[in-house]
């Protein structure tokens, strides 16, 4: 069993509640933080090499380095809560266990960045979530973790919680912007980046909830102690988000490093496949990272061991390999269709492209569209050539990243299990048979 | 022709103007378009569980915007409905990891019990479906929001009728953290 440094105390009675997490070491960080340079915080992030937890895994640190700090000039910090990868539900389970966990990461991170104002942008399914944050800050203020003069150290800071309207794209930084401000979120062309020009034109940092939470362990280590978790580049801990058809999803833990194939496997962690069957498929980074079948997913090309670490899940690149993204982990069993799967993303990113660039606009619309074809049996092997050619022409047009969300899923699919799209094409009666399953040359309904 | 009486322009309760006096405090002076999210999601709790153009409108003049600006956003996001609604909207998580676990079942299973098609309204009125993306549930799937609330794991007949049940037995919506100051206990559930 590896070390909780996020998760320790969370099924702690009360643990949300200042008084509780208060007595199990909470709001130390904060202590510590404000005893310590605005400067000198960022100096332990960037040396705990942590990397950003919300899909892209960019390093915290270096990212608060480039906060522009012009006199006069507020400066924000804003928490990206707008979880929503499919597969993913680490940051929702987090801020309903353990507000006050983000809170003190809030604290400690707008202290280092001098933010005097910070938000956390929650998505607006989340408004639950948004009534325990609220009642969680609202304790930090009577605490004096947060307003006028925190713990008489002189900083001041205001907290505030903002939910959004239903809307995937918010999660793009730039789009949450907009939608903080009352807009509809279209993501904005960068540069200027949000460091430089961000909320109210102003310079922004923002960041996932789990990097800003796992900020507090960071400062009550030392950044060289959480840099010695893990393995390699990929330091400390990290949540993962297990879904799909296990016999035990739930959010884990885990100290970077731990085998692929005991991740799903263990009793300790997933506890293997439900109703004894075979694992056909991994999607081990939200929904929007390619798709690997068993083999790879459990060990690399080369034959090594696939461990839980953003290095060795994008051993191959995108030929053999993967991302470890938002570890949002979707596994698949023996009976599920990867071309009703991929439909289904498809139409998710159709869903929700913002409209504003053509490639993305009209090509997740074409990708749906024949995607559905093949699925009900009106394919032809034309369109397996054709849903990689349009993925391949919306992957780097578009203003934002959803562009590739939704190209690449699409394209690992055929890439790896190119057979089942063709057997759709030749065989559609039986590929329409209600719970109907390609596995080779057999169906099995 | 007899003049039709106008409808009564809506207008916010005391509580829901506390309310948006208090997110006002949240943001800048000259930034008051931002709280125009939260304000609709008030909106839309006190309106019936929808946005009509004239609620839209009520937005627009509490936050100083121009209509437009209120539309275009009540537009794109999809938690804002803009046509009536009935009594409880169940939004049904229908994005993968809701597949796998069995939305497509649990969809036609609350379509026959309720009488409603997707994306319409039960016969009694109780109940409107509306299909969504995923809600961040993924391990406890398949899962519907109704309001505030996640009802999850709802692959079991039971947990599906605990929920229904559950719904049927309210009298009126939950109340909301800044309601539960003044508000008549004959609007209380319990």
């Amino acid at each position: 069993m590896g070390r909780k440094l996020l998760t320790e105390h969370v099924n702690v009675e009360g643990i949300e509640t200042f008084a509780v997490y208060r007595k199990h070491g909470g709001y130390r960080a904060v202590e510590k933080a404000l005893k310590m340079t605005p400067d000198e915080v960022v100096e332990e992030v960037k040396k705990s090499g942590l990397r950003g937890r919300g899909g892209a895994g960019f390093p915290t640190g270096m990212k608060w380095s480039f906060l522009a700090k012009p006199e006069g000039v507020p400066r924000y910090l804003v928490c990206n809560a707008d979880e929503s990868e499919p597969g993913t539900f680490k940051d929702r389970y987090l801020m309903s266990k353990l507000p006050h966990l983000l809170i003190e990461g809030m604290i400690a991170s707008s202290y280092a960045l001098g933010a005097r104002t910070s938000y956390i942008y929650i998505r607006g399914e989340l408004l639950y979530v948004l009534r325990i944050l609220e009642k969680a800050i609202a304790e930090a203020y009577a605490a004096g973790f947060l307003g006028e003069n925190i713990q008489g150290s002189g900083y001041s800071l205001d907290l505030h919680v903002h939910p959004g309207g239903g809307a995937y794209i918010c999660g793009e930084e730039t789009a949450l912007l907009e939608s903080l401000e009352g807009k509809r979120g279209n993501p904005r062309n960068k540069p200027p980046f949000p460091a430089v020009q961000g909320l109210y034109a102003r310079p922004t940092v923002v960041n996932n909830v789990e990097s800003i939470a796992t900020v507090v362990p960071i400062l009550n280590l030392g950044g060289d102690e959480y840099a010695k978790i893990g393995v390699g580049r990929s330091t400390g801990t990290k949540l993962f988000s297990a879904c799909g058809h296990l016999n035990k999803p739930g959010i884990y833990e885990l100290e970077l490093g731990v085998p692929v194939e005991e991740f799903i496997y263990s009793d300790e962690y997933c506890g293997g496949i439900w109703k004894g069957r075979e694992l056909k498929a991994v999607v081990a980074g939200g929904s929007s990272v390619p798709i690997l079948p068993k083999e790879l997913i459990l060990k690399t090309a080369a034959g090594e061991n696939r461990l839980m670490t953003y290095e060795s899940l994008s051993d191959g690149g995108f030929v053999t390999g993967t991302m470890l993204g938002s570890g949002g982990f979707i596994a698949m069993d023996e009976t599920t269709c990867i071309v009703k799967n991929t439909w289904n993303f498809s139409r998710f990113y159709h869903h929700e492209s913002c409209g504003q660039c053509s490639p993305c606009r009209e090509g997740t619309g074409w990708l749906e569209k024949v995607l559905h074809r093949l699925e009900h049996g009106h394919g032809s092997m034309h369109d397996i050539d054709l849903i990689v050619s349009v993925a391949k022409q919306i992957e780097g047009n578009t203003i934002c990243p959803l562009g590739e969300a939704a190209a690449w899923p699409v394209a690992a699919a055929v890439r790896h299990f190119r057979d089942e799209f063709e057997w759709h094409v030749t065989h559609p009666k039986e590929a329409t048979q209600p719970g109907a399953v390609y596995r080779g040359n057999l169906v099995l309904a | 022709m007899e003049p039709t009486s106008p409808t009564a322009k809506p207008q916010f309760s005391p509580a829901a103007q506390a309310e948006i006096k208090r997110l006002l405090t949240h943001y800048p002076d000259d930034r008051r378009k931002s709280a125009l999210l939260p304000v609709l999601h008030i909106a839309q709790a006190e309106f019936g569980g929808w946005v009509s153009p004239e609620v839209q409108d009520l937005v627009a003049e509490t936050l100083d915007l121009r209509p437009i600006e209120v539309y275009e956003v009540s537009t794109f996001y999809t938690m804002f409905n803009l046509k009536p609604v009935g009594k409880h909207v169940l939004e049904i998580c229908r994005t993968g990891p809701c597949m796998l676990r069995g939305s497509d079942e649990l969809t036609a299973q609350l379509e026959r019990i309720t009488g409603a098609k997707v994306g319409g309204t039960s016969p009694d009125g109780l109940f409107t479906l509306k299909e969504v993306e995923c809600l961040a549930a993924c391990g406890f799937a398949p899962v519907v929001q109704v309001r505030e609330k996640y009802y999850e794991s709802l692959d079991t007949e039971e947990n599906v009728n605990a929920m229904l049940n559950e719904l049927k037995s309210l009298v009126h919506r939950p109340i909301l953290p800044w309601e539960e100051n003044g508000l008549p206990t004959s609007l209380r559930n319990n």
